[in-house]
C-alpha cells in the first residue's frame, strides 16, 4: 500500500481513538447535570472519568499533531475554514478541563453549580460541534484552490450537518452512561442504564436516517457502490450497535461499554472509508479537494512519521489499557473521601 | 485593524499565559518526584507532607498548563495557515512527535498519581512522578526543537513550493534549538525553585511547620542557586549564537544602532526608533559589547542601521526585554548565593525571608521576558530568514479573529484570577496535619 494510503487510514484511525475514548467523558459530562441528582453522585460520576480523561483528550492533540505532519495543507485549510466551530471547541475544553480539576477544590454549593455548569458546556458543546463538522466535512467545505473559505459559519447548522451533531452526542451519552455503569452501584447505576436503554432507543432511528441522509448529501456510498465488499464493515457496526443493547440488558456493563466503544470507532470509519481519498473536500469544485495524494508532507516525512506512531502508539495504548485495568473497579466512598479526588 | 495584527496578538496572548504555567510544570515535577523519592525511601512521614502539599499546587498549574496548551497546538492551523501549510512537513512533524512520545506519557500518568496513593506501593508512586517530570520535559524538549526551526531553520530544501523536511537529523540537533533546551530548561527549575523559596518563606516568616518549610526552603535554595549559574551560563551561550545567526536581534537587544569594533555596552538608553539613534545614553563601557557577543573586545558588531528597515525587530521590547531577563538573572544568583550561606539560620534572617517571598514572581518576570526578546527579536520573520510573519497569516476575517481574541482574554483572565485564587488558599491552609 502505498504510504500516503497508509497515512489516511492512520489519520482516520487516531481520529476515530479520539471520539472513542473522550467520546465517554463527553456523553457524561453532558448527562452529569441531570444525571447527578446529589453532590454524591456527581462526584462518582467525574471520579468514574477521573483518573483517565487527561489521557484521553491526548488523542485530540495526536490526532490534530498528526494532520498538521502528515498533511499539512488540511491542517491549514481545515482550521482555518473552521475557524469558530474549533474556537468554540476550544474553549468548552478549557472549561471542562479546569471545571473537572477545580471542582472539588472548594466545598461550598455555589462554587459546585459554576463548575457543573461548566462541565456540562465543555462536554456537550465538543460532542455536538465535533459531529456538525464531520458532518459538513462529508458534505465538502466551501473553499477554493488557494484554501480560502467562502462560507458562513451558521451554514454549518444545516440539516445533515446538526444531524451528524445529534448522532454524536446520542452516540457519546449512551458511551459514556455504559462507562458509568461499569464504575457505579446502587441507584445511579440502575439510572445509568435507564439513560443507555432510552437513549439507545433515540439513537438506531438517528443512526438509520443519518445513513439515509448521506446518501442524498454526500458522495460518502461511492466508495463502497465501488467495492459492496465494504458494506461489511456497516454490517459489523450494526451488530455493536446491537450488542449495546443486548450486552445492557444482560447486565455485563463493560461489554456493552466495548460495544459502544466499537460502535464509535465503526461509525467514523464508516466516514472515513467514503471520504477516502479526499480528507478535506472542497464543496466548490472536485479539483480542489485535499486528498491523501494532493495534500500530504514529503515521502522522508511521512516515513518518519510512521516510524514514531507505529513504535509509541502501540505503546501508549499498552499503558492506557494498564491504566484503565488499574482503575476498572466501582468508584465506592472510600475513594471519593481520598483528598486527591475529584 | 488587520487581521494579522490580531493573530499575533492572540498568539503572543496565548502563548505567554501558557508560559505562566509551563516552567512550574517542569520544574516542580521533578522537586515532587525527588521529595516523594525521599519518602519511599526513609517512610519519613515529614517527606509524604511535603509531596502531598507541593503537588497539590503542582497539579492546579498543570490543569491550567494543560487547557492552555491545548489550544496552542490548533492555533497554527486556524491563525497561521500559510505558514502551516507552507513548513508543516517540518514543524508539523515535531508537535505531533511531542504529542504521541511526551504529552501522552505525562497526562495518562498524571491520572495514575492523583489516583493512584492506594493503589501503588510508595515507591512505584514515586516513580510515576519521575516519569511525569521526565515526559513533560520531553515535551519541552520537542516544542523548543519546534522553536528552534523557527529561529534558525535547518535540515530543510524548498520543494514543490514550500519547505520540505531534507535531513531529521540536523532538525534535531539544531545548535539554536539545543541551547534553548538547556537554557529553558535550568530557569524552569529556576522558577519553580523560587516559587517553593517564596512560599515557604511566608510560612516561616509565621514561624509555623518549620518542619516541612525548612526543608523545603533549602532543596529550593541548592536548586535555585545551581540553577541561577546554570541559566546565566547557557544565557551567555545563547547570546554568542544569536549574534552570529540573528545579527539583528542583538542590535535590537542592545538597541545598537552603528556598527562598530569595539562595540560599547551601554548601561542606560532610550532607544528613538524613528530618527535610528538612542535618544538618551548614559555610561557606556567601550568592548563590552563586542565581548558580549563575541568573546572578543575587538569584534565588530553590526548596528541597526546597517540592517534594512523592513527587517529589523521592534528595538523597545527586544531592549527592554533583554535588560530585564539579564538584570533579574543576576539577581537570583546574588539572592541564592546569600541564602547558601544563611542556610542554617534561615529564621534569623527574617528580611531574606521577606525579600525571598516577595522575589517569587520575578522569575516569571524574567522566563516572560526571555521569550519577548527570543521571538519579538526575530520579527518581521515568523521562520528567521525564510518566511515572514506578515505573509504567515490564515486568510480569515478580522471579525473573527477579533472575537476570538476577546474570548482568549476574558477567559484568561477569569482563568488568572482562579488559578490564583486557589494556589493561594492551597499555600494558606498549609500542609495536612502530621497525624492524617
Amino acid at each position: 500500500m502505498e504510504l500516503q494510503t497508509i497515512w489516511f487510514f492512520l489519520w482516520g484511525l487516531l481520529w476515530a481513538l479520539f471520539f472513542m475514548t473522550s467520546g465517554f467523558d463527553f456523553g457524561i459530562g453532558t448527562i452529569y447535570p441531570f444525571a447527578g441528582r446529589t453532590d454524591t453522585e456527581r462526584r462518582t460520576m467525574l471520579n468514574a472519568i477521573g483518573p483517565l480523561w487527561d489521557g484521553n483528550e491526548v488523542w485530540l492533540i495526536t490526532a490534530g499533531g498528526v494532520t498538521f505532519a502528515a498533511f499539512p495543507q488540511v491542517y491549514a485549510t481545515m482550521f482555518s475554514a473552521l475557524y469558530t466551530p474549533l474556537m468554540l471547541i476550544l474553549f468548552a475544553l478549557i472549561f471542562r478541563g479546569v471545571a473537572i480539576h477545580f471542582r472539588s477544590k472548594i466545598d461550598t454549593p455555589a462554587w459546585k453549580k459554576v463548575w457543573d455548569f461548566l462541565i456540562f458546556i465543555g462536554s456537550f458543546v465538543p460532542a455536538l460541534l465535533f459531529g456538525v463538522a464531520f458532518a459538513n466535512i462529508f458534505q465538502g467545505i466551501p473553499f477554493d484552490d488557494q484554501g480560502i473559505y467562502h462560507g458562513n459559519t451558521f451554514k454549518l447548522l444545516n440539516p445533515y450537518g446538526l444531524l451528524g451533531g445529534a448522532l454524536f452526542v446520542l452516540l457519546f451519552i449512551v458511551h459514556g452512561a455504559n462507562w458509568v455503569a461499569v464504575k457505579s452501584s446502587g441507584a445511579l447505576q440502575s439510572r445509568m442504564v435507564l439513560i443507555s436503554q432510552r437513549t439507545w432507543l433515540i439513537l438506531v432511528p438517528v443512526a438509520v436516517i443519518f445513513l439515509i441522509a448521506s446518501y442524498f448529501a454526500t458522495d460518502l456510498y461511492a466508495n463502497y457502490f465501488q467495492y459492496p465488499v465494504l458494506f461489511l464493515i456497516t454490517l459489523v457496526n450494526v451488530a455493536a450497535l446491537l450488542g449495546i443493547r443486548y450486552f445492557v440488558n444482560k447486565k455485563t456493563y463493560f461489554k456493552a461499554w466495548f460495544a459502544s466503544a466499537l460502535t464509535i470507532v465503526l461509525c467514523t470509519f464508516f466516514g472515513i472509508i467514503g471520504l477516502f481519498p479526499a480528507l478535506f473536500p472542497s464543496s466548490m469544485n472536485p479539483d480542489w479537494h485535499l486528498t491523501a495524494f494532493n495534500a500530504s508532507s514529503s515521502p522522508l516525512t511521512l516515513k518518519i512519521m510512521l516510524a514514531v506512531v507505529l513504535v509509541f502508539i502501540p505503546i501508549v495504548i499498552c499503558y492506557q489499557i494498564w491504566a484503565y485495568h488499574m482503575f476498572k473497579n466501582p468508584v465506592t466512598q472510600e475513594d471519593l473521601d481520598m483528598e486527591e479526588a475529584y | 485593524m488587520d487581521p494579522v495584527f490580531l493573530s499575533r496578538l492572540q498568539f503572543a496572548a496565548a502563548t505567554m499565559f501558557h508560559f505562566l504555567f509551563v516552567p512550574l510544570t517542569l520544574g516542580l515535577s521533578i522537586l515532587v518526584a525527588y521529595m516523594e523519592t525521599k519518602y519511599a525511601r526513609t517512610g519519613d512521614q515529614k517527606y509524604l507532607r511535603m509531596t502531598k502539599f507541593w503537588g497539590k499546587l503542582f497539579l492546579i498549574n498543570f490543569a491550567l498548563g494543560v487547557v492552555t496548551g491545548i489550544t496552542l497546538e490548533f492555533q497554527f492551523g486556524t491563525n497561521w495557515s500559510r505558514y502551516s501549510a507552507y513548513v508543516g512537513d517540518i514543524f508539523g512533524s515535531l508537535l505531533a512527535i511531542e504529542a504521541s512520545v511526551a504529552f501522552f506519557l505525562e497526562s495518562t500518568f498524571i491520572g495514575i498519581w492523583i489516583f493512584g496513593w492506594n493503589k501503588l506501593s510508595a515507591k512505584a508512586h514515586a516513580g510515576v512522578m519521575w516519569l511525569i517530570a521526565f515526559a513533560g520535559n520531553m515535551s519541552a524538549v520537542w516544542i523548543l526543537l519546534a522553536n528552534g526551526f523557527m529561529q534558525n531553520p535547518v535540515g530543510y530544501v524548498i520543494r514543490n513550493g514550500r519547505a520540505e523536511l531534507d535531513s531529521f537529523f540536523a532538525l534535531i540537533t539544531n545548535k539554536h534549538g539545543i541551547l534553548e533546551i538547556i537554557h529553558v530548561i535550568p530557569s524552569a527549575l529556576l522558577l519553580s525553585a523560587f516559587f517553593i523559596m517564596g512560599v515557604s518563606a511566608w510560612h516561616l516568616l509565621k514561624k509555623q511547620h518549620l518542619e516541612i518549610f525548612e526543608p523545603s526552603f533549602r532543596i529550593g535554595l541548592v536548586v535555585g542557586l545551581v540553577c541561577s549559574v546554570l541559566v546565566a551560563v547557557t544565557g551567555d551561550m545563547h547570546g554568542v549564537n544569536v549574534s552570529k545567526t540573528q545579527p539583528a536581534k542583538l542590535a535590537a537587544m542592545e538597541s545598537h544602532w552603528e556598527t562598530q569594533t569595539r562595540a560599547p555596552l551601554v548601561l542606560f538608553a532610550i532607544p528613538d526608533e524613528e530618527n535610528e539613534r538612542n535618544s538618551i545614553e548614559i555610561g557606556a563601557i567601550p568592548g563590552i559589547l563586542s565581548f558580549l557577543g563575541f568573546h572578543d573586545f575587538n569584534a565588530e558588531v553590526t548596528g541597526l542601521r546597517d540592517i534594512p528597515k523592513d527587517e529589523r525587530p521592534p528595538v523597545l521590547p527586544t531592549f527592554i526585554g533583554f535588560r530585564t531577563m539579564v538584570g533579574l538573572g543576576t539577581l537570583f544568583i546574588l539572592l541564592t548565593v546569600y541564602g547558601w550561606f544563611k542556610r542554617n539560620k534561615l529564621l534569623e534572617n527574617p528580611t531574606y525571608l521577606k525579600i525571598m517571598m516577595f522575589s517569587l514572581p520575578l522569575p516569571y518576570i524574567a522566563i516572560e521576558m526571555g521569550w519577548i526578546v527570543s521571538e519579538v527579536g526575530r520579527q518581521p520573520w515568523i521562520v528567521y530568514g525564510l518566511m515572514k510573519t506578515a505573509e504567515a497569516a490564515s486568510p480569515v476575517s478580522t471579525t473573527q479573529v477579533f472575537t476570538s481574541l476577546m474570548g482568549f482574554i476574558l477567559v484568561y483572565g477569569l482563568l488568572g484570577a482562579v488559578g490564583f485564587f486557589l494556589m493561594a488558599k492551597t499555600v494558606k491552609e498549609g500542609p495536612e496535619d502530621a497525624t492524617r
